[in-house]
């Protein structure tokens, strides 16, 4: 008994980081573009969520400085793919790689480590805020998307982006608001792996989890909802191979698979359909 | 004049993106110059210099030629990564199972391998999208973990020499290796990892050019690219390329581990890749898909894979993560060129 209740817990806490970008991604996905640098806006979040802390010795500082990060972040993606028309995977994977370098080379500068940021003391760091958050932004985002003038302009412009031009929704500023808020989401995300599961920001500390929230994204057809559940799926995955590390016969690799594997079968079309926003990784073209 | 204007855009994304980065040097307190003078100067120096700048440039050729290929059909393979794991390890594997064969025999064996490998772990996602409509950046990015994640079991539970504290795999029979350049280059010693596989990536930028722009296959993948629905009208089974294009990008990013397992390391080394898969992508747009562009791009990032490690011992605060900033912003660069590219057209003809 005590022993799933510790499992259910921790499968909590690894889905949060991920249900935490994922939701960021379906802001940017619905709208109709892309967001395959959940990964580095992550790392980004992680990384300024962690300094800043430990400069000002205040998490919730912290915390609005990785946000901010995190938006300026998903600005440069905004500013290629929608301003700039820039293919939506090619700038994803640009601030990907970029992000995996910046953090580590400030860190490495501002601390003369090898890319990690100084330890936190147990008093500076928020376990508990992030969870909540996350799972209060589920039904939040369902009646946003949902029950809200804004939501409908979002789906509008993800579905049929000339459409909505034509009924005078600014298509170009739907879809900023949707990548920034993205970045926002994300960033906490990352913010939550290094102040609040762990106590610093090390290289590459998301290790993956941006696309692990991609899969749930696609894995809950891009709903809030579905998307909490995959998360949750990913998440207890993720802890049953912690808790096994050692104690049981099943490799660990066996585990890590099953989110890619899972993906790949939904996206086949064998469990279901899930079908994208159909003007997703599309830059329009606003007519004169 | 022509190859002047092909050569331009790229060229200010790397101008731009050193101006970018060298601000980003003098922001953490070193000196951008110097700098620099460093990163590049330390990869043209003869032997070292030049020696490590093509070692470290022939996966990325490959890699690059990989992404470049699926791109001429219109696909994204995000997932070079993947398919050079499969490669490598499927390799090393064959060159273990087969380790008592000669070299006549293993070589070709251990080649055939990598290219199988590598093909069938870019054939699926090829499949997937053709098929089913799976999107090929999702499906490549899944492929990727799982490779890397089976090869990692493999190796841990299955190949590990007893009581080695490295996640490697024992190494392959000695009929596998493949000869370094340094055994026909004077002056270049044969501590230097440099193998046939350089010349190889050469040969494979010629045979891609061939393919592409001058056999049938070539034109029906590059007329799926171009216009999907067009090819189809044309008679042109769009499915079919798709498989293709795929199955060859994977075989391309899976000679990485001629490279990395026939000519360096002997052996399945795990994580090895300093993400090539993705620098692939960096080294094809830069190259504007073009295998002569490739080959530049690859020198171009393998000085950086070099000149980054002297970055990271003899500057004050810099490390080699520079070479990642680098290359990111020049991506982004790049992306943002049809831009920059329509409005010039437009400047040009006054509207």
């Amino acid at each position: 008994m005590n022993i799933i209740l510790i499992l259910l817990a921790s499968a909590v806490r690894q889905a949060t980081p991920l249900l935490l970008a994922a939701l960021g991604g379906l802001y940017s996905e619905r709208s109709g573009v892309i967001n395959i640098a959940l990964e580095g806006l992550m790392l980004a979040g992680a990384f300024t969520a962690a300094t800043v802390t430990y400069v000002s010795g205040n998490p919730w500082i912290g915390l609005a400085a990785g946000i901010a990060a995190g938006v300026l972040v998903a600005l440069i993606h905004g500013l290629a793919c929608i301003r700039f028309k820039a293919d939506q995977v090619v700038s994803g994977t640009a601030i990907n790689i970029l992000f995996l370098g910046v953090p580590a080379l400030l860190s490495g500068a501002f601390f003369q480590s090898t890319g990690a940021t100084p330890q936190l003391p147990q008093g500076q760091l928020m376990p508990l805020a992030p969870i909540v958050l996350a799972f209060v932004l589920v039904p939040v985002t369902w009646y946003v998307l949902n029950r809200t003038p804004f939501g409908l302009r979002l789906r509008a412009v993800g579905e049929n982006p000339e459409a909505a031009d034509t009924a005078g929704v600014n298509v170009a500023r739907v879809r900023f608001a949707a990548v920034m808020l993205s970045g926002a989401l994300a960033a906490i995300g990352g913010a939550y792996l290094s102040i609040g599961q762990s106590s610093l920001f090390a290289r590459n500390m998301s290790a993956g989890r941006g696309f692990i929230a991609l899969a749930a994204l696609i894995f809950g057809k891009w709903r809030p909802v579905q998307t909490m559940l995959a998360c949750l799926l990913f998440g207890f995955a993720e802890a049953l191979s912690i808790q096994m590390q050692g104690v049981s016969q099943v490799p660990v690799q066996f585990i890590q698979i099953v989110p890619y594997a899972l993906t790949i079968v939904v996206l086949a079309g064998f469990i279901g359909h899930s079908r994208a926003p159909r003007a997703l990784g599309i830059p329009y073209q606003e007519k004169r | 004049m022509k190859i002047l204007r092909e050569l331009l855009f790229p060229l200010a994304a790397v101008v731009a993106a050193f101006v970018v980065g060298g601000i980003v040097v003098l922001a953490v307190g070193d000196n951008p110059f110097s700098t620099y003078t460093l990163l590049i100067g330390s990869a043209l120096t003869w032997p070292d210099g030049i020696g490590y700048t093509l070692f470290y440039a022939t996966p990325l050729i490959f890699t690059g030629l990989a992404v470049a290929v699926a791109f001429r059909c219109g696909l994204l393979n995000i997932g070079a990564e993947g398919q050079l794991y499969a490669a490598s390890f499927m390799t090393a594997w064959v060159g273990i199972t087969c380790a008592g064969l000669s070299a006549w025999l293993l070589v070709p064996l251990c080649f055939l391998t990598a290219l199988l490998a590598g093909g069938f772990w870019g054939a699926v996602p090829g499949v997937l999208k053709a098929r089913f409509g799976a999107h090929e950046v999702i499906t490549t990015i899944m492929m990727n973990f799982i490779a890397v994640a089976l090869a990692s079991y493999f190796t841990q539970y299955h190949y590990k020499p007893v009581g080695d504290p490295i996640l490697e795999t024992v190494p392959i029979g000695a009929g596998g290796h493949i000869a370094r350049l340094g055994r026909f280059v004077p002056g270049l010693p044969e501590r230097i990892p440099l193998n046939l596989a350089f010349p190889l990536a050469l040969l494979a930028c010629v045979i891609v050019y061939l393919f592409l722009w001058r056999m049938r296959w070539g034109y029906e993948i590059r007329a799926t690219g171009a216009n999907p629905a067009a090819a189809q009208y044309g008679g042109i089974a769009t499915g079919r390329q798709i498989v293709l294009a795929m199955s060859i990008s994977g075989a391309l990013a899976g000679m990485v581990a001629v490279n990395e397992v026939m000519g360096y390391r002997y052996r399945y080394y795990d994580s090895f890749s300093a993400g090539y898969g993705f620098t692939g992508i960096a080294v094809a747009l830069l190259g504007r898909n073009h295998p002569a562009g490739v080959i530049l791009a690859s020198l171009l990032f393998g000085a950086l894979l070099r000149g980054g490690l002297f970055v990271d011992i003899f500057t004050e605060h810099v490390s080699k993560d520079l070479v990642m900033v680098l290359q990111g912003i020049i991506i982004l660069f790049v992306a943002a060129e049809a831009y920059f590219r329509g409005r010039a057209a437009r400047r040009i003809k006054g509207v």
